[in-house]
């Protein structure tokens, strides 16, 4: 089945922006690593993932009564810290979990993506 | 007079009875991972058991009540199957295992037993915790939703809510029935004993009138200590909670006395179910020290054989309870423990010595009255009277039980006025 995988939150991990350049270049080492397992691990596809800019970029849309309005994001404080987010194909939510521990220490969470019909 | 057809029928309802108890769980267990359809498989194998009453009472119970209910369940379920993969559901779910299929002799036994599965299911960190509890005794113990709504003191439908709620999340997340071994396995069933651990003391939680206690559903949770056990004999955490939990449940009987709870002290030993005391007497005896968990258990339950052992309440090693304490205090730094230590304490060394171990523990107190109303009894009992007044006034500020503060009040009053 196949799994969102929301990197939410920062969690311990400082800001991207408040990271040396090494810290970063480790960060992105996790990423290639973890892009890896996936490849590797039976039954696992690695289906897309971006990373995102931070809720100081996020444009909100919201319509009522028929009208949209556009304003300054992002639509809910917690959705502040959004880093990215991977969609993998997986066998089960062990799985998931598992290959999720090699990505570098931020708050993730995972949600099944719905069978369309 | 009995007629013929109500003796076969009573014969037929105490045969389905006993079949329920000693086999719902192992093979809902058996359906569940052949099918992986959680929701299917307990409509199923329900319905079989509705089946079985009809016809055991008109056509005799069968040789092999297991099999029978296994092979009944087992083509309910496929007819299921069909008919959501005609419905355009879920195609590959006919691709039947192998192995599946009910033996042809009707001895499900060869099967196997896949309850541990089931049960480390249930317990998966990714469903709610108090989800967890509910889920394993429906579906490991049979445990009837009504039931575990009273024993958790909430209503039916809210407890059917959120035991739908947490079948879906497993079926919808891809919680997979997967065998965990080694470290992962440990911690696992670590979390499975504090699951029963928690469904266990719901029982013993003071409800209103009739359900004060629900000792009967207590015994549930028990029941799945016994099959856990029965499953991973040698897991030390595993031992250690059957043997509390058996120390705990055999004083079921006298805990209650005219509608009011007894206190261990004042309750009648005659009443405690001494086999019940001896079996884990003898399972946690046994046990060698161990780490986390399974420790903490094993410590709790060596504090039970002590009070089980003494004849009366007098007779209580308390300088063992209190070294029990001491070393559980030192591995979880639990300010409960600290508490229940002080009271071990000052009944073996004087009301002075436990005083001296509730210093400090003002900011960590958990709930709000119990810190100033043992330091009040203990103070009380040290002579030092200004401090018993000062402390029981305070535990009464924030006391909110009636029999409680009836008997904070008595004791105050005892005191009398300064």
């Amino acid at each position: 089945m196949k799994y969102f995988v929301l990197l939410a939150n920062f969690g311990e991990m400082p800001d991207w922006e408040q990271l040396t350049p090494e810290e970063q270049e480790a960060g992105m080492a996790k990423h290639a690593e973890f892009d890896e397992a996936c490849a590797q691990r039976p039954g696992v596809t690695m289906l897309g993932g971006e990373a995102l800019g931070d809720g100081s970029m996020a444009t909100t849309l919201r319509t009522r009564d028929g009208d949209m309005t556009v304003t300054d994001g992002p639509f809910a404080e917690a959705a502040e810290q959004i880093g990215g987010y991977y969609v993998i194909d997986a066998p089960d939510l062990d799985t998931v979990v598992d290959l999720c521990r090699i990505l570098p220490a931020y708050d993730i969470d995972i949600r099944p993506v719905l069978d369309e019909g | 007079m009995t007629s013929t057809s109500d003796r076969s029928s009573t014969r037929a309802e105490r045969a389905v009875a006993t079949a329920y108890r000693a086999d719902w769980g192992r093979l809902l267990s058996l359906l569940v991972t052949r099918t992986r359809r959680l929701d299917l498989a307990e409509d199923a194998l329900a319905e079989a058991f509705a089946r079985a009453a009809e016809r055991w009472a008109t056509d005799g119970v069968p040789h092999n009540p297991g099999g029978w209910l296994y092979t009944t369940a087992y083509r309910l379920l496929i007819g299921r199957l069909r008919a959501e993969a005609i419905r355009g559901r879920l195609p590959t779910m006919l691709a039947v295992g192998p192995g599946w299929a009910p033996p042809p002799n009707g001895d499900v036994e060869a099967l196997g037993d896949e309850r541990l599965d089931v049960i480390l299911l249930c317990c998966h960190p990714a469903l709610s915790a108090e989800a967890r509890s509910p889920l394993a005794l429906r579906l490991v113990v049979g445990t009837s939703t009504e039931e575990i709504a009273r024993l958790f003191l909430v209503s039916t439908p809210t407890m059917a809510a959120r035991l739908t709620r947490a079948k879906k999340k497993i079926v919808a997340a891809g919680i997979p029935l997967a065998s965990p071994v080694d470290d992962e396995l440990r911690d696992r069933l670590d979390e499975v004993c504090r699951t029963i651990y928690l469904a266990f003391t719901a029982g013993y939680t003071p409800g209103r009138g009739p359900d004060l206690l629900r000792a009967d559903l207590a015994g549930e949770a028990v029941e799945l200590a016994v099959v856990l056990h029965r499953l991973v004999p040698q897991a030390p955490q595993v031992r250690a909670l059957l043997a509390l939990l058996l120390l705990q449940h055999a004083r079921r009987d006298a805990r209650v006395s005219g509608g009011a709870l007894v206190t261990l002290a004042d309750q009648d030993r005659s009443r405690w179910r001494h086999d019940e005391l001896r079996a884990g007497d003898q399972l946690v005896s046994a046990l060698p020290a161990a780490s986390g968990y399974a420790e903490e258990l094993r410590l709790q339950g060596l504090i039970a054989v002590e009070h089980a052992r003494a004849p009366t309440a007098s007779d209580t090693d308390w300088s063992a309870i209190a070294r029990h304490y001491a070393r559980l205090e030192r591995l979880t730094n639990s300010p409960v423990v600290r508490l229940n230590r002080a009271v071990a304490v000052a009944e073996a060394t004087g009301p002075e010595a436990g005083l001296a171990l509730l210093d400090g523990l003002d900011d960590r107190a958990p709930s709000a009255h119990r810190l100033p109303s043992v330091r009040a009894d203990l103070a009380r009992r040290a002579g030092r009277l200004d401090l018993a007044r000062a402390s029981y006034h305070e535990a009464l500020a924030r006391c909110t039980t009636e029999v409680e503060r009836a008997h904070l009040e008595g004791r105050l009053a005892s005191l009398g006025d300064h």
